[in-house]
């Protein structure tokens, strides 16, 4: 299979599926010439043109809107937004309009829309362009949220999610950007709503996602020269979030950690917690469920107050080391 | 088109050339008469709205249209079944002028199952997505955030259908009214802004919220062409976006169409009128958008007294078949109470 980064994968899914299907079609800022702030849609000006590389002026709330009102009609908009602090500013046709069309008209309406946004810190660029907001988009029945962590899945999912009759926040790590992995050449897809094992592991389950899934592969790589076992599962869709996969492997390890780097308080740890404590999995545990999260703080601007801000593989390694002891 | 207001441009002429130019626009005598029978479906229709809450039977809240009746119909006549309509939360009359069914639309008002949204919508949110009926909208400037979108995919299709966004005053002082205006007009969509001026958002005078006005300067501030006109007036209303919609087909982009209009009722049904005077309103009654066409028709030997009393005689009885059909509707299942969150 041929190695593309996480960029390609993503570049590649919304390629093929618009040669695919005219409906589909990338609206969002600095998109045609520049090629998007990361890159992700060179090239693909010339291929398409202006009219379905269609490039806003900066009005987010105007270019969700206009996803919204595209995909209630029939088209299959891709929404680029530049970072994902900016859904803030466009939550109100997210959540009042996409997400409810469906169930406010009784049925009727469909609202096939894929936003794609870069979240997370890691870059320097400080409180308000470094934020993983999922937990925010989550609490909104209508909306799905999918969360890639490798090339691979990158572009299943998004084929998926284009194909999808729903609102899609498709959220996209930065520092993912540049990961390579192996990506079949031929056509296909991966199902939303089902969780992938990163790593088979005995002793313990840690459910992650985005980046924190890349950390905790290499944590467990490392552990498993000492013997310690980890089973890395990795939701990939938040919601619906695979609440069974989880639960299974739960049961098989007895111990769960929940990774992410969004903020601890209202983060959706607490919702795969609530998930096993609600389920037959509970009975399985043999220490209390914890979670590993970005700190309760704005991500500053300091290199390495950044860093301490989120979750990092010795972080990840410490806190495992610590249930596997009992020491919490 | 010119951009200044006209008032009350049709009452001003003789009958005769009234009817001159109403033939020029394309409405019969027979035409006529149906956009008056109309207006006097709404009016009733919302009168009936208003008793219905008064004895109990609503669950909900309501904004009616009664006065603003000119308006639905001059645009409703206009626009085609294949055009996009995204309405505002005082919607009932622009569905009624588009062709909706008004049983479905009195057992939606009712939150029973036959409702145009199976009662998951109510009065706010009524639509018919297949009538390309875009849905009410209870976020004020909800409408207009998706105009462009629709607009964008008629033009990507090459279709010559239009979309018919309706949003009152208070909406042209959302942010969003400014974005969807340039997006509009950068790319030149076939969007018609129909700004509904009835003098209040809720409780505020616009005077006293609005930096500039009329808006529709603001429209000409995006380069976008703007009218004010009298919306009392259904064949003013009916004349400009006439215009509008033939200017907008033939891809020249967006028209804003500003009409000045009054609402008799309350902003919903919590309001006690404490902001506005009783004698505004008997002021406002004085240019009622259904007597001035009444006299008109009347004048121009079209209908006489008589046959005004059939029309509300007819009309009312459709309204209350409307209301048994509604009542004798079932309610929703509780057990399908999680149906259509996702597709």
């Amino acid at each position: 299979m041929p190695e593309i980064t996480y960029r390609g994968a993503i570049h590649d899914a919304m390629v093929e599926e618009m040669r695919r299907d005219e409906r589909v079609f990338l609206i969002g800022e600095d998109i045609g010439v520049y090629g998007g702030a990361f890159g992700v849609s060179q090239g693909m000006l010339a291929e398409f043109g202006p009219g379905r590389i269609r490039e806003t002026p900066i009005s987010e709330q105007a270019i969700v809107g206009a996803a919204a009102g595209a995909a209630m009609v029939g088209m299959r908009p891709i929404a680029e937004l530049m970072f994902m602090d900016f859904v803030l500013l466009a939550m109100e046709p997210l959540v009042n309009q996409a997400a409810k069309a469906r169930y406010m008209f009784g049925g009727k309406a469909k609202v096939p829309m894929v936003i794609r946004m870069p979240s997370g810190s890691g870059t320097g660029a400080a409180a308000q362009h470094s934020q993983s907001l999922e937990s925010i988009l989550m609490h909104i029945p209508g909306i799905k949220v999918v969360a890639p962590s490798t090339p691979y899945d990158a572009k299943g999912l998004l084929i998926s999610s284009i194909r999808d009759p729903n609102p899609v926040c498709f959220v996209e790590h930065k520092l993912l950007y540049k990961i390579k992995g192996e990506v079949p050449a031929e056509e296909y897809s991966i199902p939303l709503g089902v969780a992938d094992i990163k790593h088979e592991g005995r002793d313990i389950t840690v459910v992650t996602s985005g980046i924190m899934v890349q950390k905790s592969i290499a944590v467990a790589r490392k552990l498993e020269a000492e013997g310690i076992s980890i089973e890395v599962i990795d939701p990939r869709t938040l919601r619906p979030l695979d609440t069974d996969a989880i639960a299974r492997s739960v049961k098989k390890t007895g111990r769960l950690l929940v990774v992410h780097e969004a903020v601890k308080t209202g983060g959706w740890a607490g919702e795969v917690m609530a998930s096993v404590s609600e389920s037959p999995a509970f009975d399985y545990l043999d220490s209390p469920m914890r979670r590993l999260t970005g700190k309760d703080i704005p991500i500053p601007y300091n290199r390495n107050l950044e860093a301490a801000a989120v979750p990092q593989e010795e972080d990840i390694e410490r806190e495992i080391r610590a249930i596997l002891n009992n020491q919490y | 088109m010119g951009t200044e207001k006209i008032k009350a441009a049709y009452d001003n002429l003789q009958t005769e050339d009234v009817l001159k130019k109403a033939k020029e626009l394309g409405l019969d005598n027979d035409i006529l008469v149906h956009m008056y029978r109309t207006m006097i479906k709404i009016r009733l229709f919302e009168e009936k709205a208003d008793q219905l809450y008064a004895l109990g039977k609503v669950h909900g809240t309501m904004h009616l249209s009664a006065g603003q009746e000119a308006v639905a119909v001059g645009a409703g006549f206009v626009t085609r079944d294949d055009d996009y309509l995204l309405n505002h939360h005082r919607g009932h009359g622009h569905f009624i002028a588009s062709g909706a069914d008004i049983n479905k639309m009195m057992a939606e008002f009712l939150g029973k199952e036959t409702g145009y949204c199976h009662g998951r919508g109510g009065s706010m949110h009524i639509a018919d997505i297949t009538a390309n009926n875009l849905g009410a909208n209870g976020i004020v400037g909800g409408g207009i955030e998706l105009a462009a979108g629709v607009g964008l995919a008629v033009q990507m299709r090459k279709t010559d259908q239009l979309v018919l966004v309706l949003f009152g005053d208070g909406a042209a002082n959302e942010g969003i009214f400014h974005e969807s205006l340039n997006m509009s007009a950068i790319w030149e969509l076939p969007v018609i802004y129909l700004c509904e001026n009835n003098h209040y958002g809720m409780s505020a005078e616009v005077a006293r919220v609005s930096s500039k006005v009329p808006f529709k300067d603001r429209a000409l501030a995006h380069g976008i062409p703007g009218y004010f006109i009298d919306g009392n007036d259904v064949l003013a209303v009916y004349e400009f976006m006439k215009n509008a919609a033939e200017y907008t087909r033939t891809d020249k982009g967006p028209v804003f169409i500003e009409v000045e209009t009054y609402r008799y009722f309350g902003h919903s049904k919590s309001d006690r009128n404490l902001y506005r005077s009783r004698e505004e309103i008997e002021t406002w009654k004085k240019r009622d958008p259904i007597l001035r066409f009444e006299k008109l028709l009347i004048d121009a030997k079209l209908i006489d007294n008589v046959k005004v009393k059939e029309i509300y005689q007819e009309m009312g009885i459709l309204i209350e078949k409307a209301v048994t059909f509604a009542e004798n509707s079932p309610e929703p299942e509780i057990k399908d109470v999680m149906e259509w969150v996702y597709a």
